[in-house]
């Protein structure tokens, strides 16, 4: 049986802001297996960066509040470790590439300096040795080394997203969380870089979270799949399960709405109306003012989470 | 058809409003937010109030002396006491509200005519004009205010008037480039270009798209300026190149008071004082108007 | 029948310190009425640059634009604003492409108040009617831009784009920015259009999906110049040359089975500026031979199919 190294278990958490408040994410369970690729999908506001931000406890203070749930880290409660301790976790065990390449590196600083600052926070070496360590890596994601005291203005888009993978992969963390890592990419490049990103894991046995609102790249990378709306998982499952035996309406209405290469429909079905405003969320079903299948029971009933097949969970009262 | 984005729909344009909500109100909204901000505002109506009504508010004359009661201490009579000629203080000072005030805003006046003018014709013309602007601006910006200060006073004679033209001049630069910088961020956004395609002439887009975009940063600088600048004033009172005695200009006030301020401190410690409470007031109210003004910040983000 | 559009060899070059910016150097195609052609490539490929240039917004370097009949060759004020009233633009942005100081109304009413020689009362009621047949709800009439969804801040661009009852429109990668599900309710609403207004489009956008889905024909570009251009469906299941086989194959496919190998292209794309002669992609093509050094030709290979690659025979 495969390790569970991540479990989030009824994770509730609000953003307050002045006016109002947001409830970014409404009882989130979700479990990552050891060596797994997990494909995150949902669309814009709807918690998928707020999980992500969770997991390592990066979530923007004092505005977020995490009103109720866990995090298990290898057996820990990562919610009740102290800062201090978080810190030896964050960059070594668990690492995140964020979406903009553009402004994830520190433009003042070489590249190579700021990869050998990563492996140099968490081990004790000599700087010498971080700094070959630095290289490697370079040379790893398919930079040369020699590029290793370049400034990153020097890179494309394509080139800063390898470095940055560089260094969220130098201490060879466990986890990596990667936040829509490919969407400001170009098509090619998104190729180029998805590939050496499963390269990599297959290397070092990282266990990946796959934020995107791309299905080919989940199709592409992920082994499990959870569908997230409105801060909640409303489908969860293998790639199978999502692909050939989805569930969930809104999973449905994602699929339908994105044209399809070989589909000769004259128009899409897309999911009508918009995702729901966090700081006024509906009653009932979250999702229920939006479904085609919603009766008067999705108006005032939480569906629970239900297993339609093994390992297959969705949550909906019409299945 | 099933046109699954048809929110609710009826030809009825009788009915409905077309009133906008101001965008003051807005503004106003947010600036209540800030505490600091509403209390600097209420703090800077009142000086306002205090020179405008000075004759009415103040108990005597700013240039009456008495020479049988000079130095005297706070007293029903003079409740902050009086100064080495006899004068009151608290007269001295309701008066040179005045002064102050007008120091302040018409220094900025005069900087925010010229350097919005020529910051926006370099902003928005952009290429040999931006550049024959921006490079005048470079050599006149090397002169020192305070040069200027001296060859102005020199020139026309020392006074209020003059000490206020000066500052005002010497902040023309720096207006300039605070408005073209604004007018240049504001001028690469699309909007910009997709009102072109409308068939939108250059004057109707500086006045309806440019100006109204970029203003906000030119007002908070400003705001904070009359400050400065009040300040300024003070200062070049205090070195006798500006406001001259009997005026009661708070720096001039302080600058006779430096002879006698081991003894008779207050009289130094009172208008000092309410300059420093004029100037905080206006940055604190142009700290305020930035937030306020920028959507940006209250909103985090898309 | 002929074509409401033509470019002919449409050049724009800028010039920067470090030399010459070929954004668009040679783009020649038709487009028929009623029609869209989609424009497909990665970003410094000058897909944005040949929308603006065509529509005027730039002045191009060299080439003909000829529309509706008429060659807009310098054109003076009054044939700017005749091109105008004819062919408008919807931006990628629906953010930074709407003044933040109009209200909804405003923004749509403007083209029309510009214009002038109508009323009030009419105004208001054309500005209604656009709202509705883009669907955006009336209580939204003087809102804000910054207070609605970036679907909706679109759907205020396009009501603007038809304002003028245009007949053909530049859509500048219009559904780029906006959330999966919403793109499909923009693309449907774009096709709706097309379909009771009789519009003319050009679609570019760097989305292969989304491109055939909305287009008749298809124009890949790479570095200022057209690589090949084919109609939709042709293009998808012949690839003739080989950068649009790479742009195919990379891709994600939202499919799990019968997933097909891909190529990955090597390299990076080179530089816009002073290009040497012969073909822009040999170094990152699998393909390249001595030939690729010669100035390159645009073939017909098949009926409508036109592709620029000196070696298309062979490796087909």
């Amino acid at each position: 049986m495969s390790e569970n190294i991540r479990e989030i278990r009824d994770l509730v958490i609000e953003y307050r802001t002045d006016d109002a408040i947001i409830h970014a994410l409404n009882g989130v369970n979700l479990t990552i297996k050891k060596g797994e690729t997990i494909g995150l999908v949902g669309e814009t506001g709807a918690g998928k960066t707020t999980i992500a931000k969770s997991i390592l406890r990066i979530l923007p203070s004092p505005q977020a509040k995490v009103i109720s749930g866990q995090i298990f880290f290898q057996g820990q409660d990562i919610m009740a470790l102290s800062e201090r301790e978080m810190r030896k976790i964050r960059g070594n065990k668990i690492a995140m590439i964020f979406q903009d390449p553009m402004t994830a590196l520190n433009p003042i600083k070489k590249v190579g300096d700021q990869i050998a600052e990563a492996i140099g926070l968490h081990n004790k070496i000599s700087r010498a040795e971080a700094r070959n360590r630095a290289r490697a890596m370079l040379e790893t994601v398919g930079i040369p080394g020699e590029r290793y005291s370049e400034y990153p203005h020097q890179f494309s888009g394509g080139m800063k997203q390898r470095v940055v993978i560089a260094m969220a992969l130098a201490c060879n963390p466990e986890l990596l969380l990667a936040d829509e890592p490919t969407t400001a990419l170009d098509v090619t490049i998104q190729a180029q870089v998805l590939e050496m990103m499963q390269q990599l894991k297959e290397k070092f046995g990282t266990s990946v979270v796959m934020i995107t609102h791309d299905l080919g790249i989940v199709a592409e990378t992920s082994s499990s799949v959870a569908v997230v709306y409105a801060g909640e998982i409303v489908e969860y499952g293998t790639v199978e399960d999502i692909f050939d035996h989805t569930g969930h309406p809104y999973t449905i209405g994602l699929f339908n709405s994105i044209p399809q290469l070989d589909s000769t429909e004259p128009r899409l079905k897309p999911v009508k109306g918009l995702m729901p405003d966090p700081v006024n969320l509906p009653t009932g079903c979250k999702f229920h003012d939006r479904c085609p299948l919603a009766t008067e029971e999705c108006s005032v009933k939480v569906p629970g989470s239900t297993e339609v097949a093994p390992g297959h969970f969705v949550k909906c009262l019409k299945v | 058809m099933d046109n699954v984005l048809k929110d609710n729909m009826e030809l009825n344009s009788d009915i409905m409003s077309w009133k906008k909500r101001s965008r003051f109100a807005e503004i106003w909204k947010r600036l209540k937010k800030n505490k600091a901000a509403v209390v600097s505002l209420f703090v800077i109506l009142a000086v306002f109030l205090v020179a405008i009504f000075a004759e009415q508010i103040a108990p005597y004359p700013y240039d009456q002396q008495d020479f049988n009661n000079i130095y005297a201490k706070p007293s029903s009579e003079h409740l902050l006491g009086t100064d080495g000629l006899g004068r009151d203080i608290l007269s001295r000072l309701i008066y040179g509200s005045r002064q102050s005030l007008l120091l302040g805003v018409f220094s900025t006046a005069v900087a925010a005519v010229i350097g919005i003018f020529f910051g926006a014709i370099a902003g928005y013309y952009g290429k040999w004009v931006d550049i024959l602007i921006m490079r005048f601006f470079d050599v006149y910006q090397s002169i020192p205010m305070f040069l200027l200060c001296v060859t102005l006073a020199a020139i026309l004679g020392p006074s209020l008037k003059n000490a206020a033209l000066a500052i005002g001049l010497s902040m023309v630069p720096g207006t300039a480039r605070m408005t073209r910088a604004s007018i240049l961020s504001v001028r690469g956004n699309e909007y910009i270009e997709a009102v072109r395609t409308i068939n939108a002439e250059n004057p109707y887009i500086i006045w309806k798209y440019i100006i109204p975009n970029s203003i906000a940063p030119v007002i908070v600088y400003l705001t904070m300026a009359i400050g400065m600048n009040v300040l300024s004033g003070a200062m070049l009172s205090f070195i006798g190149l500006g406001a001259q005695p009997p005026i009661p200009e708070w720096g001039c006030m302080v600058s006779e008071a430096r002879s006698v301020m081991r003894d008779h401190g207050t009289l130094a410690l009172y208008p000092g004082l309410c300059i420093m409470i004029v100037v905080l007031a206006f940055n604190l109210l142009g700290d305020g108007l930035r937030d306020a003004l920028d959507r940006r910040l209250k909103n985090g983000g898309a | 029948m002929n074509p409401i559009l033509e470019v002919v060899d449409l050049k724009k070059y800028f010039k920067t310190r470090k030399g010459m910016l070929h954004a668009v150097d040679g783009i020649s195609f038709k487009i028929e009425a009623g029609k869209t052609l989609g424009v497909v490539g990665e970003s410094g490929c000058g897909k944005t640059t040949l929308g603006r240039t065509i529509m005027h917004m730039i002045p191009p370097t060299s080439g003909k634009v000829i529309f509706d009949g008429k060659n807009y060759e310098k054109p003076s004020k009054a044939e700017l604003k005749e091109l105008h009233e004819k062919m408008q633009i919807i931006f990628q942005d629906p953010y930074s492409s709407l003044n933040p100081r109009m209200s909804v109304s405003e923004i749509i009413m403007e083209p029309l108040i510009l214009k002038g020689g109508m009323s009030k009362e009419e105004i208001r009621k054309e500005t209604i009617k656009l709202m509705d047949t883009v669907g955006i709800a009336q209580r939204f009439v003087n809102s804000y831009p910054h207070e609605l969804d970036g679907g909706r801040r679109q759907r205020i661009g396009i009501a603007r784009a038809l304002a003028l009852k245009p007949i053909f429109i530049v859509c500048d990668e219009p559904v780029s920015a906006l959330d999966v599900s919403i793109q499909s309710q923009v693309i449907n609403l774009l096709l709706d259009l097309q379909e009771t207004q009789g519009l003319t489009y050009i679609f570019i956008t760097h989305d292969l999906s989304v491109v055939k889905y909305i287009s008749d024909t298809i124009l890949v570009m790479y570095l200022g110049q057209m690589v090949e251009m084919a109609p939709a469906d042709d293009l998808f299941e012949n690839p003739l040359h080989p950068y649009t086989k790479a742009l195919l194959s990379a891709i994600p496919i939202p499919k799990i089975h019968n997933r097909k190998k891909r190529i990955i292209m090597q390299g990076e794309i080179s530089s816009p500026i002073n290009p040497k002669p012969g073909c822009r992609f040999k170094d990152r093509c699998q393909y390249a031979g001595a030939e690729c050094d010669n100035p390159q030709v645009i073939e017909e290979a098949l009926p409508n199919h036109f592709v620029t690659c000196c070696r298309s025979k062979e490796i087909n």
